[in-house]
């Protein structure tokens, strides 16, 4: 009896809420019409980005509010978690709220922002000052041959090795294996990155790809390319490397930080990392590589290899009401001073290559020249709408190659039959 | 049907009350009926809009096809699908093909079942080792008050802290693999992340059973003891013809509570492995697979979680069918 009357309750509720579902689906005015729209007002505006755990951000704001007392900047924190970040952001737009007027997006959501009308095109008007700016940073923050961003913050993974027992380093994957005998005599392990099944494996393994001139995605964002005798190949290096055991099998299990404190322990003969690691592997009391290890470019099938580009762009929103404010704001955020900012007090890769060539910031960072050659040579990962779906047929099918389950043929096979059925076609 | 007897015999007021109370409101007149509704109305108003709104909703979106691209590159609306996103999932179909893997579609009777068989073997390991517990904690020994509480620590840490706790423990490097001087790759192979992450949600949840079950133990009269014991039976059959039947009620809840959760479960898989292991997604369940499809923007989530939905009603109906469980415990009582 109680069911009974329960199940009917719920009925009513059902009956009740069934129309206002049904509201909920249609469409207002289109995204063209936001484009078009306060393009050249001014007035303060608010800045969102994830938590802030730099020393630069909160002091950059400030001298951009200094100089714009008419134009205030309000920062909006979000939470630490990228993916949180990423479904706030997503919420905020939906609602077409005017809340949000610049935000920092992740380099891989660029593309998927734009294909649902977020973002504001940066064109016209609203240009973004490219000049000096690293050109792998400036495609990073393109879709569909469209600016959606500005970089930001850029970052490049290197290769850490061991300066005590390797002289040069190595070029090339070849040379990188053939040094593993060093490692195999001092019983360390002789190279990992990050392997585990996440974000770090797309990284790892479109590195891999790219670096022996295979490619994931065409330009369209949703054509598959990653089915190449190239991608495959590249593939095969880190398969190859699991095989004989030149990558140790925990590494299987490994973040950056697995692999950071096994190089820092002196248990590791190269890893590749971010650059994040050089000032902990150097100053960390516990580190046991500290004045030991040096930087170099990340290797490739022949010569230097193709890191995988990181780093934050900034774009306006489509629903801003101060446009013209907004762009000054992002153009100042890639302005020399502040790039020099971001670098000096948060240890933030800049997008300028002079900031690059500063000679106190050298001295003060020694791996600066390393990360530029890193980041000039770097690819952005997929740029395509469909990211999520295209990261999870990278992670899943690299990984069942690295454990063996697949051939590196099969693993790219299925990786672009899961990217096309990803994108709908 | 109550439509009681002696509330009919028109009686004097006072008793009439008397009838009503005893009816326990289910015989209002019509006058107290429409006085009920409107006291009701707001209430059912807001558990509308915010469990029946977002629950209609999904449903809607379910039987939507997924946004595509346009010549432009902008995402467009798919219209109506039928029914192509439960045949996504069920039949395991990407438009005309069959999931390639590494495509969502492609996992998902795989993700049912480890998501099954997560349940059955945590809640009954967590069944055995809380009854036990319960027993301990119900008898009269000193200090039983810092035992209780001491047992509760476990199930008060959140589950987050508890998933990472022994993401270290059972890491590469970590004191299980010290211990035993092993080299185990915990979050690597299929059985061993399983294993671990199943002596994890046991650690953390087998005070919860213990409690649930300790009430209802605390419910059961010293003196049937006795009079058992008048009688001759012995401690087993003690156990298995008092404490068993009687405490049945309570148990029934806790396990319903348990089975509802792990069937649910999210946090703990996705902190320790992300769902990986084995062969890449050996311990995604059901909570994963639907949160990583609400990422990927498609609607096919929307059917996803219908289906969810419906295995957790399904599982809880069959409880209260066939074990007689009742969240509120009205029913437990109505029996004795």
């Amino acid at each position: 009896m109680r069911h009974l009357r329960t199940a009917s309750s719920l009925t009513a509720l059902a009956l009740v809420a069934l129309p206002l579902a049904a509201c909920g689906g249609g469409d207002g005015g289109t995204a063209d019409d936001a484009f078009k729209a306060h393009l050249k007002d001014r007035g303060p505006i608010t800045y969102v980005q994830g938590k802030v755990n730099d020393n630069a951000t909160h002091g950059i704001i400030d001298k951009w509010n200094k100089l714009h007392p008419e134009e205030k900047v309000t920062l909006k924190e979000q939470t630490d978690e990228a993916d949180q970040q990423h479904d706030d952001l997503v919420r905020n737009f939906d609602a077409k709220n005017a809340d949000y007027d610049v935000v920092s997006v992740d380099l891989v959501w660029t593309a998927e922002f734009a294909a649902k009308g977020y973002l504001q095109p940066l064109k016209g008007d609203l240009a973004v000052d490219t000049d000096g700016l690293l050109d792998s940073a400036v495609k990073g923050a393109q879709y569909n041959g469209v600016q959606y961003a500005s970089p930001t913050t850029s970052d490049g993974g290197m290769l850490y090795y061991r300066t005590d027992l390797v002289k040069t380093p190595p070029t090339t994957w070849a040379e990188l294996f053939a040094a593993c005998d060093i490692a195999r005599q001092a019983k360390i392990d002789c190279y990992a990155g990050q392997f585990n099944k996440y974000e770090g494996l797309t990284v790892n393994a479109s590195e891999a790809i790219n670096g022996a001139g295979g490619s994931i995605v065409a330009e369209d964002g949703k054509t598959p390319t990653v089915d190449s005798p190239e991608a495959a190949e590249g593939l095969q290096v880190l398969v190859d490397g699991f095989k004989n055991g030149d990558i140790p099998k925990s590494a299987i299990t490994y973040t950056e930080e697995e692999g950071r404190a096994a190089f820092q322990a002196g248990k590791l003969l190269f890893l590749r990392n971010w650059p994040y690691v050089y000032g902990l592997a150097s100053g960390e009391a516990s580190s046991k590589v500290k004045g030991k290890f040096s930087v170099a470019p990340l290797p490739g099938l022949d010569g230097v290899g193709a890191s995988t580009l990181g780093g934050h762009n900034t774009a306006i929103s489509a629903f801003s009401d101060n446009k013209a404010t907004a762009i000054d704001f992002v153009n100042f955020l890639a302005s020399e001073e502040i790039q020099k900012d971001y670098m000096e007090k948060g240890s933030l890769a800049p997008i300028r290559a002079d900031v690059y060539q500063d000679p106190a910031l050298v001295k003060k960072y020694p791996y600066l020249p390393t990360l530029l050659t890193s980041i000039e040579n770097a690819v952005a990962r997929p740029i395509t709408p469909f990211y999520q779906a295209v990261t999870k047929a990278i992670q899943d099918n690299s990984y069942a190659a690295l454990k063996g389950d697949k051939t590196s043929e099969e693993a790219v096979k299925d990786m672009a039959a899961a990217i096309k059925a990803a994108s709908g076609q | 049907m109550n439509n009681n007897a002696s509330g009919s015999t028109a009686p004097a007021p006072a008793r009439r009350r008397l009838a009503r109370r005893r009816a326990r409101g289910s015989s209002l007149d019509p006058h107290e009926t429409r006085r009920a509704l409107l006291l009701v109305a707001p209430a059912v108003a807001v558990l509308a809009l915010v469990i029946g709104y977002p629950v209609a909703r999904a449903v809607y979106m379910s039987f939507q096809a997924d946004q595509h691209l346009d010549e432009n590159g902008v995402f467009v609306e798919g219209g109506f699908a039928g029914l192509d996103n439960y045949k996504h999932w069920l039949l395991q179909r990407c438009g005309d093909v069959a999931c390639p893997p590494g495509s969502t579609g492609s996992s998902f009777w795989e993700v049912v079942w480890i998501t099954l068989f997560f349940t059955v073997v945590t809640v009954t390991i967590e069944l055995v080792l809380g009854f036990w517990f319960a027993m301990i904690m119900n008898g009269k020994f000193r200090g039983r008050g810092l035992v209780r509480a001491a047992v509760l620590i476990p199930w008060a840490i959140p589950t987050a802290v508890t998933a990472k706790l022994w993401y270290f423990i059972f890491s590469y490097d970590g004191i299980i693999n010290n211990l035993f001087n092993s080299q185990v790759l915990w979050f690597g192979d299929k059985w061993a992340a399983r294993s671990a992450i199943i002596v994890s949600d046991v650690w953390k949840t087998t005070p919860f059973m213990a409690l649930l079950i300790l009430a209802g133990l605390q419910l059961i009269a010293d003196d049937v003891y006795e009079a058992a014991k008048v009688d001759g039976a012995s401690p087993w059959q003690r156990f298995w013809s008092i404490t068993v039947p009687l405490v049945k009620p309570a148990v029934v809840v806790a396990l319903l509570f348990r089975t509802l959760d792990v069937l649910r479960m999210y946090d703990l898989p996705q902190i320790m492995t992300g769902g990986g292991a084995g062969d890449g997604n050996d311990t995604t369940t059901l909570s994963i697979l639907v949160i990583n499809e609400i990422r990927n923007g498609f609607n096919s989530a929307a059917a996803l979680s219908t289906l969810t939905f419906l295995l957790v009603f399904g599982v809880a109906f069959l409880f209260i069918k066939f074990l007689g469980a009742s969240a509120t415990g009205a029913e437990g009582k109505a029996k004795r």
